[in-house]
């Protein structure tokens, strides 16, 4: 399972390879074709805008000159932009696959429209991003640059290559390698295909723009180079409005692996920053563009667009299909936008994001697909304990800080021993990490326990008497089960929050933990419960498996729960034991003091000896009754309540997948009416909503079935290990219990003769 | 305690030391008690049935005895408190022990009464006792006046005359004495008891956890279910078993230490109640003597009559007290070394067998379920 660390990027994986190598040499072996279209869409818009849209003409102008300014200018800085780009490739490989296999949706639907119209967009975009950078020349140069580099990297790779298909291959691959911003770009360069000077790079984009119109080869390559623009912009797009639950997620991920992958990145990441920051921006931008240019515009033109949103839907369904943690790329991507929306001003930090995040994820997929492969050989070779509660600091800010010591042979880490300090927030921030991260894909996140003001309160206070002790003993335990359930995971184990957690030396402080109390807690619990039943309601199961489970799952809960409060009670009874026997051993010992009769005198002396050894047992029979099975069983409710949050998940996908087929249902009506009151533009555009919305019901179908299966299938590795725990865990106490029983025959044999002594 | 049976002076037909109280049969909030005692002639037993007002009666007529010579210096067995069917908590801590369980415990006081009566060398001649043990009907019902004798009288005086100054030196010494053991064994028999109220609340607990690991057990194919589900059963009946060990050892404790505490305790009670009674007398003595000297010459005669005839009797009692003390002190020490004895051994025997079991338990979890990685 360990396979190549984040930190250095991962090798292209050979499956996806050969994916892409099938759909692209397949179905529509000409990318080189597309890509040649492709270009010309860049210079095209100019035509296709004055015609079509005038009010979009002007940026599209202004747009033009940057990338014509970048062309002319010889390649300044092309290893740099390779370097900055391989570390998306992955990201962009993926997206080259859907692009493809989009193309082949639309190409029929696509063929109708004329080229120029489909090019539109794709000038819109560029236009943009060029819009966006103007105002801070020195990026929009900088981005210049970089697209340059690109563009010339590329076309050396082309140049090497003769044979088409290849040419595809390699194209994939490094347009994969560019960031996503720059495929167009690079689709422009990968157009001139013979390693032409600029000036031939801009002439087929002159010839093209002249030829497109009328061409009818053009349709289809158009489309095609139309909807690999649509797939940077869509997932971006398609994200707010569908996968709003992930992008929190993301936001975490994203902000965590930056730091941790920036110095790997290095200097050429700074580099290509702007330009991917660029990117992320713009297509949002032109999204809500063209929607608006959609609106206003007549015909055609508004088809068109109609149908690029169609297409993003559908390129964001065949994402995740590929992989559970495509939800996650989108995310970050997503993230990206809002940051850089947010600070235009400063780029370069969330550049370096961009690229540190893309890294992490590619490898992510990367393990989890051979994990999958390996899935239930489960063994690793890791032990974490946490050792040494600390107290830090005096007052209401005093925190308990624990060692959290990890043993490992696996070559992931960097070494075999590794000690940090984590305070108990840091434990919560990586649940909410993971949670976040796992949770939507089904996955059961091992939740931590639960804050609790009252018993972190009194230790704060400093006093030092045996429920504190207690509580810190407690939690101190209950942190150590819950990293070793962490790191027991095959798919957490893989998450970089988690190998940081257990490495760094500093994790930046987990600041939304603080709200996280135990009545919180339990409150978000019972609300998931309540979303749970309240869903079950309106969801007839088709799966009698996961009927059955859920309900098991709440009987559990509940059989749990009762076995908590009784298990509790005899830890209450047990300690009032051994007080009670405590004191049974001072009256002893008065009773013999009283004693006039020597042999008894000294037999009650003796009694009392015993007695208070007994004391010593009772206590700790209280406490390996409430270590063994009390907090067992404790965790197992909170584990409970994260596998009642796995089927939660899973409805909720259900629930998206269902609207998707009512809105397909509703969209149909609209269809059939407007073919009945004859309104041929209208009818275009319901057209393509039906169509973005079956891609939409068979995507949201796939990603419920994906995540039924990882529900399942942790399901059965979480009651696997409930068997495996509980066994441990009975030995563990029978294999105590017995020692005190031995203990207390020696206690017993030792007095006996005292007691015969007596005379 | 104090079992010597006087050769051949047994004024009763049955072996003393041999009565039993077999059962307590409750009818409605009545309980009676099945009393057996062998018959001398061994030719068979005496089967009565007691209510707890017979033997009140019995403990009433023994304590006027005012025939029998310093009477008032033997230490009564102490007669239980009433048993209450369902008793409250206040009872249940009057009881001690003895409320635990189906009245066992208590029986078993009882039949230590009886049997403390029966081979009494003094108490045992009294025709009440025989007709107590013999009788098929039960005595009389004259209701004696509740016998306030030994309680109420007692709280009134007890502090007036507790520290009155002995004129033996000995009996200043027992009553010393004696004080600090009923204070000392009462608490240790209340200590106790809350050790084995205890230890049934952790047996009761093992039994509810037990129960309620049987409703975990999941039907399904499933073989990690099916391990889980095995584990659960085998947890119970480890559980199931620990109840039943904890049951044992505070049934130990109850019917050894705990009897013999109470018995001590109960026995101090007696002790002191004796100590009072001829501490009393004393009083009485001195009040006699002063009264004689200061009589007018008319009373004199008189008075002096009354001071020989209560010294006379003191002297009875002190004489009584004196062996009833010496013998008590032996046979006190006898029963607490049996009950320490008898204690010890069925702890250890219970103590064996819970860990012979949970070492077949471990043995049987180990080989149970999915194999340990």
């Amino acid at each position: 399972m360990a396979t190549s660390s984040e930190r250095s990027p991962p090798p292209f994986p050979d499956s996806e390879d050969q994916d892409l190598l099938e759909d692209v040499g397949g179905p529509e072996s000409d990318a080189d074709d597309g890509e040649d279209l492709f270009l010309s869409a860049s210079s095209p818009p100019v035509t296709s805008m004055d015609t079509a849209l005038p009010p979009a003409s002007k940026p599209s102008d202004v747009l033009m000159e940057p990338p014509i300014d970048s062309i002319s200018n010889p390649l300044i800085k092309p290893v740099t932009s390779q370097t900055e780009n391989k570390p998306t490739s992955e990201v962009v490989s993926e997206t080259f696959d859907d692009f493809f296999d989009l193309t082949n949706n639309i190409t029929e639907a696509a063929a109708k429209d004329t080229a120029d119209i489909s090019l539109d967009e794709p000038s819109d975009r560029f236009v943009d991003i060029l819009g966006s950078e103007t105002p801070a020349t020195q990026e929009e140069v900088m981005a210049a640059d970089v697209s340059v580099a690109a563009a010339t990297d590329k076309r050396d790779v082309t140049n090497s290559v003769t044979d088409p298909p290849a040419v595809g291959k390699k194209e994939v691959k490094e347009a994969s390698t560019a960031p996503v911003i720059n495929l167009s770009v690079d689709s422009s360069a990968s157009k001139t295909q013979q390693p032409v000077a600029v000036d031939k790079v801009a002439e087929p984009l002159v010839d093209f723009l002249s030829d497109t119109p009328p061409a009818v080869d053009a349709p289809k390559p158009s489309s095609a180079a139309v909807d690999l623009f649509e797939d940077d912009g869509s997932d971006l797009f398609a994200d707010p409005r569908l996968i709003k639950s992930s992008k929190k997620p993301q936001k975490s991920l994203f902000g965590e692996t930056d730091e941790d992958l920036f110095g790997a990145a290095g200097d050429g990441v700074s580099v290509a920053g702007p330009l991917e920051v660029s990117n992320p921006t713009e297509p949002a931008d032109i999204f809500t563009e063209q929607g608006t240019a959609a609106v206003s515009s007549v015909g055609n033109a508004s088809t068109v667009n109609s149908k690029t949103n169609g297409t993003c839907s559908e390129e964001e369904a065949d994402i995740f299909s590929e992989a559970t943690v495509e939800l996650s790329l989108d995310s970050p991507q997503n993230e990206r936008k809002t940051e850089v929306k947010a600070k235009p001003s400063a780029p370069t930090p969330s550049l370096s994001a961009t690229t540190s995040h893309a890294k992490p994820q590619s490898s992510a997929i990367e393990e989890l697909e051979q994990e999958e492969e390996e899935e239930e050989e489960d063994k690793f070779d890791i032990y974490v304990s946490v050792k040494d509660p600390e107290k830090i600091g005096d007052g209401m800010n005093a925190y308990m800080a624990y060692n959290v010591l990890t043993q490992t042979t696996l070559p992931m880490f960097r070494n075999k021993t590794l000690s940090v300090k984590r305070r108990f927030s840091d434990f919560l921030g990586l649940y909410e990490k993971l949670s976040e991260k796992h949770g939507p894909n089904g996955f059961i996140v091992p939740p931590p326990p639960e804050k609790s003001i009252l018993g972190m309160t009194k230790v704060k206070v400093g006093k030092e008497d045996s429920s504190s002790v207690d509580f810190v003993e407690r939690r101190r335990g209950a942190l150590e089960r819950y990293l070793q359930r962490v790191v027991n995971h095959p798919s957490l184990l893989q998450d970089p929050d988690v190998r940081e957690f257990l490495e760094r030396d500093e994790l930046p402080r987990a600041v939304s933990t603080q709200a996280l109390s135990g009545a919180g807690f339990l409150k978000m619990i019972n609300r998931a419960t309540d979303a749970v039943s309240k869903m079950t309601i309106k969801m007839n199961e088709s799966d009698v498996w996961f009927e059955e489970k859920l309900q098991e799952v709440e009987s559990a809960d509940q059989q749990f729960r009762k076995l908590h409060t009784l298990v509790e009670t005899l830890v209450i009874h047990r300690k009032e034991l051994s007080f009670n026997t405590a004191s049974f051993a001072k009256s002893a010992a008065m009773l013999g003091s009283a004693e006039d009769n020597t042999a008894l005198s000294r037999a009650l002396s003796q009694l009392a000896e015993v007695e208070d050894k007994m004391e010593q047992l009772h206590q700790g029979q209280a406490e390996n009754d409430t270590f063994c099975f009390s907090e067992l069983i404790a965790d197992y409710i909170r584990l409970l309540g994260a596998v009642r949050g796995s089927f939660d998940h899973r409805i909720k996908a259900w629930q998206r997948w269902q609207d998707a087929q009512t809105m397909l249902q509703k969209k149909r009506e609209t269809e059939a009416k407007l073919l009945w009151a004859n309104k041929p533009d209208k009818l275009q555009l319901a057209k393509e909503e039906i169509a973005e919305w079956e891609a939409k019901v068979t995507q949201y179908e796939r990603d419920f079935e994906r995540v039924s299966a990882t529900v399942r299938r942790e399901v059965v590795r979480f009651e696997k290990e409930k068997a495996k725990n509980f066994k441990r865990q009975i030995i563990k106490y029978l294999e105590s219990l017995l020692q005190s029983q031995q203990q207390v025959i020696k206690y017993w044999e030792a007095f006996l003769p005292e007691a015969k002594a007596i005379a | 305690m104090m079992e010597e049976v006087k050769e051949g002076a047994s004024a009763l037909s049955v072996h003393g030391h041999n009565v039993k109280v077999t059962e307590a049969l409750k009818d409605g909030d009545a309980l009676t008690f099945l009393i057996v005692s062998e018959k001398l002639s061994g030719t068979g037993e005496y089967h009565v049935h007691r209510t707890y007002e017979d033997l009140e009666w019995l403990q009433h007529n023994l304590f006027s005895q005012e025939d029998v010579p310093g009477i008032q210096g033997v230490i009564f067995p102490p007669l239980p408190a009433r048993p209450q069917v369902n008793p409250p908590a206040k009872a249940v801590k009057q009881l001690g022990v003895l409320a635990l369980g189906e009245w066992q415990p208590y029986c078993r006081a009882l039949e230590t009464f009886l049997q403390q009566v029966a081979s009494h060398g003094t108490l045992c001649k009294n025709k009440a006792v025989e007709t107590f043990l013999t009788d098929a009907d039960p005595p009389g019902k004259q209701r004696a006046r509740r016998n306030l004798f030994n309680r109420l009288s007692q709280a009134v005086e007890e502090l007036r005359k507790e520290g009155h100054k002995d004129v033996d030196e000995f009996f200043h010494a027992e009553r010393g004495r004696n004080a600090v053991a009923t204070g000392g064994a009462k608490n240790a028999a209340e200590r106790f008891l809350d050790v084995v109220l205890t230890q049934q609340k952790i047996a009761v607990a093992c039994g509810h956890f037990s129960a309620a690991l049987h409703l975990c057990v999941e039907p399904g194919e499933d073989p990690d279910k099916q391990a889980f589900s095995k584990l659960c059963v085998k947890l119970s009946e480890v559980f199931e078993s620990m109840k039943k060990n904890m049951m044992n050892v505070a049934e130990n404790n109850v019917n050894t230490l705990g009897l013999g505490l109470d018995l001590e305790s109960r026995y101090q009670e007696a002790e002191r109640e004796m100590l009072f009674r001829r501490t009393c007398k004393m009083v009485e003595v001195e009040n006699a003597r002063r009264n004689a000297e200061r009589a007018k010459p008319v009373k004199k005669a008189a008075m002096e009559e009354v001071k020989r005839a209560t010294e006379d009797e003191f002297g009875h009692i002190s004489k009584v007290a004196k062996d009833e003390v010496a013998r008590f002190q032996g046979s006190r020490v006898q029963m607490l070394q049996r009950a320490l004895v008898r204690w010890c051994e069925q702890q250890l025997l219970t103590a064996r067998q819970s860990a012979e079991q949970l070492s077949q338990h471990l043995q049987a979890v180990r080989a149970l379920g999915p194999r340990p990685a």
